[in-house]
């Protein structure tokens, strides 16, 4: 629900762009060795952040070309578009608190969740 | 009878046109101008609806938005729309009104039996049932509550009308135009800022117009219309009446709808606008507050600046014997002006010692008798008001302290106060915060571009309320660089005095019911009730007891419900708290949701340059994604199979055409395509020679299939791809992302044709000679133009490109041209091909030819399966990387228990259905598991049987084996065969000939 201002058109409407994931994530050249972790690293696993998130965009329904955005996960506030290839400039973004305070990466009561299998076979975790 | 129409006044309503419309049957006389609600008001109704849940007697409780009780079902038939607001739906010739959930008829309600039912139906009886000892009748008796609680019903037809999307772009937008709002966009209209003003009513102005002052001179409806007059002139300020603002967005992104009146059959009914704003003035003003006691929902109650409203407005009087009940001094004002219009007002109670002096003498001149120091503690009467008891009331104790005494009456107006109206700006904000000026919530600090002015922000006078609406007004342009001049404003005798009493509940301990949320029929008891049973914090308590969750809000029943809260736990109300507020504010149609996006709009509509004539030789069509393809050209008396099989023999004995312009064509192009093309797909293409074509496996990076299609190498340096027809938008987008993203130092461009060019695909064992008579440039010979060849020529005088390829197993080309020149390709080889009895074919007949050959589609390419389930690995080179080839190589994937393909034939001479399971068991009673799915099915006229196309636990290890096809929804269960893919021609000998 916000206007993305394309580095080739302008302002344009949400509705006119697609989105592609998460940025800066660059395609493994292959080699034969290649571990299934690396590999499921490359397609699987993403950050998921609340605040700054660089993503890709493309202006789908117009010059159809891809660039790079930093986006408030949290608030949905557009802090910088630039171009495919290059760095992501310094951002500071503002992290509303929510009412059960939630981490800045995931979400919910951290000390509900099972972390990891042995916090699991302790009967760490919830139902 | 309670209200009647008074000889004079009435700004709205215009008494040179009359217009008549119908009540439950009955005709209703009024004039333009009117609403639903003062138009029944004048004529006298007093009961005009029946509650949700207890089915109690109820009128016109308001004259606005916060309307809780007199919702309507208007229009007939495919028109109808259920819960009306009569206080918001203007009244037209003819309209037709019919009351809800009442049988047989609103006076005699079958359903308000429910209401000796109460004790079981209290706030969370809902969830109640699905306890304890009556919970296992849950399914009988749960579609009777459901059937006896409710509004109006929806039509079941289809909505003959029209809407709109808008949108709204403006540096300002106002939403409101109270006096508040007006002064804001007056401010900013001035400017030279692009200002939208936005107002629910049908006209703006909202409460001044109760307010007897004067401002600049003129009288507040005076002040008004100058104020419109000149927003109107100024070509950068739109104004929008009848449209709420309903919902509140990230990036100032606001949605309302506008209802257009009745009677320009031309016009949409709604329009629906998303207002993009750089700030946004909320000027939404208050609402008047009821307050809660025994009986305070009779018909003939009402709210005191509603009963004002209906008399400026409409010139309609609530009743001829008219009691007020206050806490406040703006009451005792408007009291005095409802005096001044000849309206007798037996009484005023008021539970604080003394109201304001110059209303006070009004009133006592005009014989009101003051009941200071008391309330109201119940309204008698049941279907209309007919007594007020009052009793003494100890204000420092918060408790009735007096005997009690009953006042005849046949209307009681209340005024318990004003709520801010907080909706949007909670929507966009921080929780509002409590306000004791006004005893309610203000809103709290705004999370997007806005600010609030006017009565939302407590500040109720009028004076205050248009200064605070000019000065953001003002500030707001500054802020995005215009010149802005502050203005004053001259108010003159205006209802200066705010004196408020806190009091929001009399309690009560008579029999008498009395409401906090009157839609949704939640007492104050039910507040306790809650409170009893753990569910006391404010989110709590809305969803136990559906308080405020109703189509009005809780416009009037938020803050009585928090304050009876607070009062019950000993805190104060600012510690209570209130719930979030979230969109939509007012009830949004389904119709402007969609707008035209409807029918045949919902989507766009491709269709190729052959469909005319397709559909003159009575193909019937069928949508592949938003294309229009041929399915079958039917014959008289034909079925859909009858004439596939035909279209299917014809390809198999002599010739048939079919129209492939839908597929998608993609020119690549640059030194670096081969390149490019090598790593897209599984197999190589930078070893094609040019003039050849190949066929092409995509996968997506976790390694299953994304699409196939064939390339054709044009030149060294430039390639035509072509892709599944649902899929082109999609495989054009991974590629522009491949070259953006993965590998921007490939010189490659990429152009979408697929609408350029037309295809015809033509296949069968005469496809060679029709061929040879129709494009002349082209040895079409064995020799020439081998399997796999590609060509260019002309037909006649256009230009054309052909590739020996084939779908259907026979011998084959598809053959290109320029878009305009389709249907001349297609005529040209049905004419020429006449002796040969070229036969169109549709898609089914094409399907049952690729299912006789084992070619896969997307029904098999689904997502979830691989190279190696659908038999096709020697398509996956081993020497070069391409996308999802590291992934397509994972144990899982490659592991011979998967689903892979196989053929299936019927067994039993009945169709197999796709989407069949796959099972051992004979009996359908005893299937055991699924070890598979049909996937595609056809009769083939190659096999003369019905065959299918399956994906099977270790298929190609089971040729031979007897399944059963398992399709209990419709009842099938037949025995087939477990057979390889390709059934027919399996050398290809008939397509290489």
């Amino acid at each position: 629900m916000f206007v993305i201002k394309c580095p080739n058109c302008g302002e344009r409407d949400l509705s006119e762009f697609s989105y592609g994931g998460e940025a800066h994530i660059s395609r493994p050249e292959w080699r034969d060795e290649m571990s299934d972790t690396e590999w499921a690293e490359f397609v699987f696993m993403r950050t998921n952040p609340k605040g700054v998130f660089a993503e890709r965009w493309n202006h789908a329904a117009g010059c159809r070309r891809w660039f790079n955005m930093l986006r408030n996960t949290a608030t949905d506030d557009i802090l910088a578009v630039y171009g495919m290839g290059e760095e992501p400039p310094e951002v500071t973004a503002n992290l509303p608190a929510t009412p059960s305070g939630e981490a800045a990466i995931g979400s919910g009561n951290d000390e509900a969740k099972v972390i990891d299998a042995g916090d699991a076979a302790d009967g760490g975790g919830g139902a | 009878m309670a209200g009647y129409r008074l000889a004079g006044g009435g700004g709205r309503v215009d008494r040179s046109k009359v217009l008549r419309f119908r009540f439950d049957g009955e005709t209703i006389t009024g004039f333009a101008g009117d609403t639903i609600a003062s138009a029944l008001l004048a004529s006298g109704r007093l009961m005009v609806a029946r509650s949700f849940k207890y089915h109690r007697p109820r009128g016109v409780f308001s004259a606005g938005s916060e309307e809780p009780n007199a919702l309507v079902t208007i229009g007939e038939a495919a028109r109808t729309t259920p819960n009306v607001q009569t206080t918001m739906a203007e009244a037209s010739e003819g309209l037709v009104v019919r009351s809800q959930n009442a049988w047989p008829s609103l006076n005699n309600d079958f359903g308000a039996l429910t209401g000796l039912l109460s004790p079981f139906l209290a706030a969370g009886f809902y969830y109640k049932t699905f306890i304890g000892p009556f919970r296992g009748a849950w399914m009988l008796y749960e579609p009777i509550i459901r059937r006896a609680a409710g509004m109006g019903a929806a039509t079941r037809e289809p909505d003959p009308d029209r809407y709109e999307h808008a949108h709204g772009f403006c540096d300002v937008l106002v939403v409101g135009g109270g006096p508040a709002g007006l002064a804001a966009a007056l401010a900013a209209g001035r400017s030279g800022a692009r200002v939208i003003l936005v107002d629910e009513n049908a006209e703006f102005g909202g409460a001044s117009v109760l307010d007897t002052a004067t401002i600049d001179g003129s009288d507040t409806a005076g002040w008004v219309r100058s104020a419109v007059a000149e927003l109107a002139v100024l070509q950068n300020v739109r104004l929008l009446r009848r449209t709420a603002v309903y919902g509140y967005y990230d990036g100032n992104v606001l949605a309302g709808t506008e209802r257009l009146p009745a009677g320009d059959a031309a016009a949409p009914r709604e329009r629906h606008w998303r207002f993009q704003a750089r700030q946004v003035i909320l000027a939404t003003g208050a609402m008047e507050r009821p307050i809660v006691f025994a009986g305070n929902d009779t018909p003939g109650v009402m709210l005191l600046g509603a009963a004002l409203a209906y008399v400026r407005h409409y010139g309609v009087a609530a009743g001829r014997a008219v009691t007020v009940f206050a806490n406040n001094d703006a009451a005792w004002h408007q009291a005095a002006a409802l005096a001044e219009t000849g309206i007798t007002i037996k009484a005023i109670i008021d539970p604080r010692d003394a109201g304001p002096e110059d209303s006070a003498k009004t009133l006592r001149a005009a014989g009101t008798v003051f009941y200071t120091g008391h309330v109201v503690t119940a309204a008698e009467g049941g279907k209309a008001v007919s007594g007020v008891v009052i009793a003494q009331f100890d204000s420092t104790a918060g408790n009735v302290s007096g005997g009690a005494t009953t006042i005849d009456s046949d209307s009681l107006l209340v005024s318990g106060g004003w709520t801010p109206n907080v909706n949007l700006a909670s929507q966009a904000g921080e929780p509002p915060v409590f306000d004791s000026g006004t005893g309610a919530f203000i809103p709290g600090t705004p999370r997007e571009a806005w600010a609030a002015a006017g009565a939302m922000t407590g500040k109720l006078a009028l004076q205050s309320a248009i200064e605070s609406g000019f000065e953001v007004g003002v500030e707001t342009v500054k802020s995005l660089g215009f010149n802005a001049l502050p203005t004053t404003f001259t108010v003159e005798n205006p209802n200066q005095e705010v004196g408020f009493l806190p009091l929001y509940e009399i309690p009560s301990n008579g029999p008498g019911k009395a409401f906090v949320d009157m839609q949704h029929d939640v007492k104050a008891s039910d507040v306790r009730l809650a409170r009893r049973e753990g569910f006391s914090a404010p989110e709590h308590l809305k969803r136990y007891t559906t308080l405020g969750m109703a189509a009005d809000q809780g416009r009037t029943s938020n803050v009585n419900a928090l304050a009876i809260m607070a009062a019950e736990e000993g805190r104060p109300i600012a510690e209570v708290g209130t719930t979030r507020f979230r969109p939509p504010y007012s009830p949004v149609t389904f119709g402007a949701i969609v707008g035209r996006a409807t029918g045949k709009h919902f989507q766009p509509v491709r269709r190729t340059p052959m469909h005319d004539w397709h559909e003159k030789a009575g193909a019937d069509m069928i949508n592949v994604g938003q294309w229009q393809r041929p399915r079958v050209y039917r014959r008289p008396g034909e079925s859909v199979e009858d004439a596939y099989i035909r279209e299917a023999r014809a390809v198999r004995n002599s010739v048939g055409i079919t129209d492939v312009s839908t597929l998608g064509k993609i020119d690549v192009q640059g030194p670096d395509a081969a390149t490019f093309l090598d790593r897209v797909y599984t197999n190589t293409f930078s070893t094609l020679p040019v003039g050849k074509a190949r066929y092409g496996l995509m996968l997506r990076d976790d390694g299953f299939l994304y699409d196939d299609g064939t390339t054709w190498r044009l030149t060294e340096t430039r390639y035509l791809m072509t892709t599944t027809t649902g899929n082109a938008a999609g495989v054009m987008a991974l590629l522009e992302f491949g070259l953006a993203v993965d590998w921007p130092d490939l010189k490659v461009a990429l152009t979408s044709l697929t609408e350029q060019w037309a295809g015809v695909a033509i296949a069968g064992p005469q496809a060679r000679a029709l061929l040879t008579k129709v494009i002349t440039d082209i040895d079409f010979s064995d020799k020439a133009l081998p399997f796999m060849g590609v060509r260019t020529g002309r037909l006649g005088d256009v230009d054309v490109l052909v590739s020996r390829l084939s779908f259907s197993g026979e011998l084959a080309y598809e053959v290109y041209c320029g878009a305009d020149f389709g249907l001349v390709l297609w005529t040209t080889l049905l004419e020429a091909g006449e002796e040969f009895d070229c036969t169109p074919y549709g898609l089914e007949a094409l399907g049952t030819l690729r299912i006789e050959k084992g070619h896969v589609i997307h029904d098999e390419m689904d997502g979830r399966t691989g190279v190696h389930d659908l038999g096709l690995e020697k398509m996956f080179s081993k020497k070069k990387d391409f996308v999802g080839k590291p992934m397509a190589l994972r144990a899982a994937l490659t592991d011979p228990g998967r689903k892979r393909l196989v053929g299936l034939k019927s067994l039993d001479g009945k169709p197999i259905r796709a989407g069949a399971q796959l099972v051992t068991g004979s009996d359908p009673n005893l299937p055991g598991g699924s070890q598979g799915q049909v996937t595609s099915m056809g009769y083939s006229p190659a096999v003369e049987a019905y065959i299918a196309l399956a994906l099977l636990e270790r298929g190609p290890e089971r040729h031979g084996e007897t399944l059963y096809a398992a399709d209990p929804v419709r009842g099938l269960h037949g025995p087939v065969k477990v057979c390889a893919p390709c059934f027919y021609d399996p050398d290809g000998s008939r397509m290489h000939g």
